[in-house]
């Protein structure tokens, strides 16, 4: 069973979260994305780390809003988030997603929203560090793994090296596609992009990335970003490939090798 | 003494210098047509970031052949310059390389640097030329590149190969000269390349020889004149323009896009009715995004001054390679073609611009381009000297939503779902947590 406080929880105990887990829609909503939120949280549950949710008062970052041109909406979105944020007295929040962690930590600041904004692959990287997780090796011991950057955790925000040490941490073997970290290839879904019909063209781009992937012969395909797995995950499929080739988060990963 | 010569050049060399200031100037001027931007903090980062990727061409090496011999040639131009500075003062005082007396034996070395230097742009020249036009490597061959964009790339390698043989042929012939006509030609220089050209010369007159040898002098100091000012016509002027283009890109984080906040306070308005607008703050914008030049800030329209059409954004923009319409060059490109549209009308209605019904958005850029934009800057990322394609992507989707609404219909319902139920899909924000019982 799941242990999973909301902030509003704590507050009529009296208490508060050292950290605030941002789940994002794709994490709440998306059936596959779900499954990752869950992995997420059983880590965190293994930790003695206090955290919370924001649960039903969670909305939309606005970043898809933002990057589809609607400024409006978005900082609608915005200023209402850093209201309950603040009012919650929010210094520290943890993502799933790194649309809601580029947006949280980078363009939230200007409207007044100023917190210390992390990737779950971080978090998970320094409670490893300090001792509060540790993770089994063994189940993905020898495995071939290649880590596919999302635009918008590496690029975007330079984080590379997270995902990466984690992957090493399963005894696995980090195998990098051709285009790698700073130059590592979109899986098609950001700006806004998931949300529509690609524009006409002779290719879709997560058939492209899907094959920079296979190209390496992995057994797993690493995914930070849950629209990322949906779309490597479907370019498995149209490759024929999900009997070989999985697509999982890193969190997922981590929970797996730990049995949880 | 016979003046005729130091007054010939002087007028060329103003002639040259006149055109060149009056084109700068327009170029300042077509600038300013964008909106303002602050971009004088961090100083002392801007100067490190301009000097690591302008100067130090940090970025050009990530693809080791074509920055290798983009080096080369940059090297060429830095240090031949030298040599031209000599010419000019030549020129000016009617003496003949007024340096080697200065330097001694310094010179030699200098001169017999420059040679290397001109011998191994020829090199890099030539390899540039045939993989623009043998090897044809696809980024040279896009929709975008076709007419002047294709002709201009090769008609910089052309005006380099002309100005490097010039410039040894005149060594050859000085060479020859300074041992046949030594009162005239001072003994001065090293000469390890030109001296495989002086069979070519051998056994002409010294008369034929000083015809030659000043024909060469002046051929080549014109068509440095010439070059200068064809700068402006053409992609090359990101020779110049690479340096204030890194010195004021962007610095932040690239996934942080700009936020507006002039329509902060018509949101905070919206939000609550309470709220007035605190003083001295400015009232939200009259227009939305981009649709113009006008729109984009002024360090977007550097940014498509600054262009050189290389081509690497577009090589790695994802919807480009998988075969949409959309080409971050070309937005580029597009910029820089309406800008001058826009300097021109200038020029013409003596400074105030004449509405010509014409804008950036539909007349140069289509909306399909801008729908294909998948936001993971990697134009961004790739561009040599941190050209922006992407801001300028944003701001004009920003005006098709916002002020045309006219996005495509899954964006808006998207977008409707957020505003209706904070997710953009149609799921009732009750049912945020119902994961965690699953």
């Amino acid at each position: 069973m799941l242990n999973v406080p909301t902030l509003s929880q704590l507050q009529s105990e009296g208490r508060k979260a050292e950290i605030v887990f941002w789940v994002g829609c794709a994490g709440s909503f998306d059936d596959r994305a779900k499954k990752i939120t869950k992995a997420f949280v059983k880590l965190l549950n293994q930790t003695e780390i206090s955290f919370a949710v924001l649960g039903t008062e969670e909305s939309c970052s606005g970043d898809p809003a933002k990057r589809a041109g609607n400024e409006f909406l978005f900082q609608m979105q915005a200023l209402q988030n850093i209201a309950k944020l603040d009012a919650y007295e929010v210094t520290k929040i943890v993502t799933t997603c790194p649309h809601c962690f580029n947006t949280l930590k980078n363009e939230y600041p200007e409207l007044g929203g100023k917190y210390e904004v992390i990737h779950h692959t971080q978090l998970i990287k320094q409670l490893l560090k300090e001792d509060k997780l540790t993770i089994q090796g063994g189940k993905y011991k020898g495995k071939r793994i290649t880590y596919h950057d999302p635009c918008y955790l590496g690029r975007a925000n330079q984080v590379y090296e997270a995902p990466r040490a984690l992957i090493q941490k399963l005894d696995a073997e980090l195998v990098e596609m051709k285009s790698c970290k700073s130059k590592g290839l979109c899986c098609g879904a950001g700006g806004a992009q998931m949300f529509k019909d690609a524009e006409d063209g002779d290719k879709e781009v997560n058939i492209e990335r899907t094959e920079q992937a296979l190209e390496v012969q992995p057994d797993i395909v690493a995914a930070a970003c849950p629209f990322c797995n949906t779309m490597m995950t479907d370019g498995i499929k149209n490759k024929e490939q999900e009997g070989k080739v999985e697509v999982m988060d890193i969190a997922e990963l981590i929970a797996n090798a730990n049995d949880l | 003494m016979n003046y005729i010569p130091n007054l010939i050049f002087l007028t060329l060399l103003s002639l040259s210098i006149g055109i060149f200031a009056r084109n700068i100037k327009r170029i300042r001027r077509n600038i300013s047509q964008g909106k303002s931007l602050d971009r004088s903090d961090q100083s002392g980062l801007r100067w490190k970031n301009m000097i690591l990727v302008a100067l130090g061409q940090s970025k050009m090496v990530s693809r080791p052949i074509a920055g290798f011999l983009h080096v080369i040639v940059y090297i060429g131009f830095i240090l031949i310059n030298i040599e031209v500075l000599e010419i000019v003062l030549d020129g000016l005082t009617g003496k003949h390389r007024i340096f080697a007396p200065l330097l001694g034996s310094l010179y030699d070395i200098l001169i017999a640097t420059f040679e290397v230097l001109a011998f191994l742009v020829l090199v890099a020249v030539i390899f540039f030329w045939t993989r623009r036009n043998i090897i044809k490597i696809k980024r040279f061959w896009k929709d975008e590149m076709k007419g002047w964009p294709q002709l201009d790339g090769n008609m910089i390698l052309y005006f380099e190969v002309v100005l490097m043989l010039l410039f040894l042929s005149m060594n050859a012939t000085d060479s020859l000269l300074q041992e046949l006509d030594p009162e005239h030609y001072i003994s001065a220089g090293s000469f390890p390349i030109s001296q495989f050209l002086i069979p070519l010369f051998d056994g002409l007159s010294v008369d034929s020889l000083l015809v030659m040898e000043r024909s060469f002098w002046w051929m080549h100091i014109i068509g440095i004149f010439i070059f200068l000012n064809y700068l402006y016509y053409s992609k090359h002027l990101h020779i110049l323009l690479a340096f204030p283009n890194t010195y004021f890109a962007n610095l932040n984080p690239k996934g942080r896009f700009a936020v507006d906040l002039n329509i902060k306070n018509e949101v905070q308005m919206m939000m609550d009715p309470s709220f007035s607008v605190p003083e001295g703050e400015v009232a939200p914008p009259e227009k939305f995004g981009a649709s113009d030049v006008f729109d984009l800030n002024w360090v977007q329209l550097m940014n498509a001054y600054s262009c050189t059409e290389c081509g690497r954004c577009s090589s790695v923009c994802p919807a480009n390679m998988t075969g949409k319409k959309l080409s971050p060059r070309k937005i580029m490109m597009n910029t820089r073609d309406r800008l001058e549209e826009v300097g021109k009308n200038l020029n013409k209605n003596k400074g105030v611009f004449k509405n010509d019904q014409k804008q950036l958005l539909n007349d140069y850029i289509t909306p399909e381009e801008l729908w294909a934009c998948t936001s993971c800057n990697a134009c961004v990322d790739s561009c040599p000297i941190e050209i922006d394609p992407l801001s300028i992507i944003m701001d004009m989707r920003q005006y098709l939503v916002m002020e045309q609404s006219a996005a495509p219909a899954e964006l808006n319902s998207m977008m409707g779902n957020i505003e209706n139920n904070g997710a953009p899909w149609p799921f009732s924000n009750q049912d945020r947590l119902q994961w965690a019982n699953e």
